[in-house]
């Protein structure tokens, strides 16, 4: 079981703020899995998840942005009706909470991830160690 | 450490007596020399032999900076124009500029205080002063210039501006003591870091920092950014320029060169003057100034004196650090706030960086306050709910200081303007006018 990592960018909620992030990833020849935009007041958080994180997360740094690493599991769903579902019964039932959530769908569309983000990473995929769950690896993500 | 030590540690009684001998001399000078004081003092019905005691000054009207403006270029020159060695002015954002003229005497007077000031900081002839004031009209650079030289420190004459170029000369000359605005210090200590140059191996002991408002927060902040001692130094153009008054190790109020000028604090309101300890506008008197005597100048700074007995032997009194301006006060919904009271709370609430902007508008009828603080990287959390709570701290904290309710707004590090002389902190868009 591997952990996979997703950014997280600080940004005003103004026009013009996801272009700046964005731009600084398709400059770097950086490819974009998934991600997400949460808002609130003004402020937001992009969240990320790219083939090259270390990478991107270094670039976006130097630049100037407010960009923190963060781990995350990413658990394979079917890409048909009850997929999510499936999953996130099993999380439930473990007791995990999910804090920030957003979905890979791999280029075949026969399976997906749902990537998530919990308080203990560590201790969440111990306890799903068990289950008859496909987990996303790293190298998978290229 | 003590430049003059005859001098600060004075007997009082004796003290007193200069100040007085000095007073008379400056109102008769600038009574004969000076037709608009002239005229002003034979409107008050007050004449220079009137003055027998010093409580007596209290008969003698203000100068207001209004005065100085009506009389530009030379019209408060006490020397002829062959006499004035140096021009100083002040940058006139409203109307007309002052301009400030010294005969030699006053050159050598102006490197004397700062000299004083340095010394304070812990300077000697064996340190390399970094002057990161601007030089030119303004009097930051040349003030701190002449006092540096008296001393015989090795002058660096950075001035202001070109930051990373700063940082290199601190680092490769090890400056000892670096004389800027608190705000670009700031700044510099976050180029340095962007320039990987850890602020804390610079060789820096000690800062003169002044010619803006800033905070015991702030100098907390300076202090472990840079790991030295920051210093208050305060002055003004129509006084002399820095070298007013600074601070001793005690870091408890700055000293006032009471031999060569004279501290009141005034009720800004009727210019009565207020209990020592209690804060006012304060008003200064030129004591020894040949080219351009100033009397009972009223400097829009708020501030109270302190006259209790200094640990560290001085006798001359002390006024606190600068509490606000009388003009930039900002009264919202009736209430008076300054700008300070704001900052205090963004740097209680941990980790957000003292980078802020006050923008105050009147959408409807209601005066509103926004500040706009920027993210640091200290605090960032990829919740959204954690920043939303950080936001909510800082508006509860400096509604808890100032009684007002504000809108904080975060934004992003470095989006905010920034000076590398006075900040601009308070952005006024209210519209009185319909």
């Amino acid at each position: 079981m591997d952990k996979v990592y997703i950014i997280s960018v600080f940004a005003e909620n103004k026009p013009g703020r996801l272009e700046r992030i964005t731009k600084v990833l398709a400059e770097a020849n950086i490819n974009i899995l998934a991600f997400s935009i949460t808002s609130t007041n003004g402020f937001g958080v992009i969240k990320f998840m790219v083939n090259k994180c270390q990478e991107a997360y270094k670039l976006l740094k130097e630049k100037g942005f407010t960009v923190s690493l963060n781990e995350a599991i990413g658990i394979e769903m079917k890409d048909q009706p009850g997929g999510l579902y499936e999953v996130v019964k099993i999380l439930s039932s473990k007791g995990i909470n999910i804090e920030s959530a957003s979905v890979y769908v791999a280029e075949t569309r026969k399976k997906a991830y749902l990537i998530v983000e919990v308080e203990d990473t560590t201790k969440a995929m111990e306890s799903l160690k068990e289950e008859n769950l496909k987990f996303l690896k790293p190298e998978e993500i290229l | 450490m003590f430049w003059n030590k005859e001098i600060e540690c004075i007997d009082e009684e004796k003290l007193r007596e200069k100040q007085l001998e000095r007073l008379k001399n400056t109102i008769k000078r600038a009574y004969e020399k000076v037709p608009y004081y002239r005229k002003k003092l034979n409107e008050a019905q007050v004449s220079p032999d009137d003055i027998k005691k010093l409580e007596d000054i209290r008969n003698i009207p203000f100068t207001s900076k209004a005065d100085l403006r009506e009389v530009y270029p030379f019209g408060m020159f006490a020397s002829p124009l062959s006499e004035i060695v140096e021009i100083h002015m002040s940058s006139g954002t409203t109307g007309r500029p002052i301009v400030a003229g010294y005969t030699l005497l006053d050159i050598e007077i102006w490197g004397e205080v700062m000299a004083r000031c340095l010394t304070m900081a812990g300077a000697t002839k064996n340190d390399i002063v970094q002057v990161a004031y601007g030089y030119g009209l303004f009097t930051g650079g040349f003030g701190v210039h002449y006092g540096a030289r008296k001393i015989g420190a090795m002058i660096v004459p950075a001035s202001a501006g070109n930051t990373r170029r700063q940082i290199e000369i601190m680092r490769d000359f090890g400056t000892t003591i670096l004389a800027c605005t608190p705000s670009y210090a700031l700044y510099m200590a976050e180029v340095a870091q962007e320039m990987g140059i850890e602020p804390t191996t610079l060789k820096l002991k000690a800062g003169c920092f002044g010619a803006e408002m800033w905070t015991e927060a702030m100098r907390t902040e300076i202090e472990k950014r840079f790991n030295l001692n920051a210093y208050n130094i305060y002055g003004l153009t129509e006084i002399i320029g820095p070298g007013v008054a600074h601070e001793c190790s005690e870091k408890k109020g700055l000293h006032v060169f009471e031999d060569h000028f004279f501290v009141e604090v005034i009720d800004p309101d009727t210019g009565d003057p207020v209990y020592d300890g209690q804060r006012g506008e304060l008003v200064l008197t030129t004591l020894t100034r040949e080219g351009m005597p100033m009397l009972r100048f009223r400097t829009r700074d708020i501030t109270s004196i302190i006259r209790d007995k200094c640990a560290c032997g001085r006798t001359f009194a002390r006024i606190e650090r600068i509490r606000g301006r009388t003009d930039d006060m900002i009264k919202v919904r009736g209430v008076m706030i300054f700008p300070y009271q704001i900052e205090k709370a963004i740097l209680e609430v941990q980790g957000v960086e003292p980078h802020y902007q006050i923008i105050i508008t009147r959408p409807q009828h209601l005066d509103e306050i926004e500040v706009m603080v920027e993210m640091s990287k200290e605090t960032f959390s990829d919740e959204v709910k954690h920043i939303e709570n950080l936001r909510r701290k800082l508006e509860k904290r400096i509604e808890d200081i100032t009684g007002i309710r504000v809108k904080v707004t975060l934004v992003e590090p470095k989006s905010l303007p920034r000076s590398e002389g006075k900040a601009k902190r308070i952005i006024d868009k209210r519209s009185l006018h319909d």
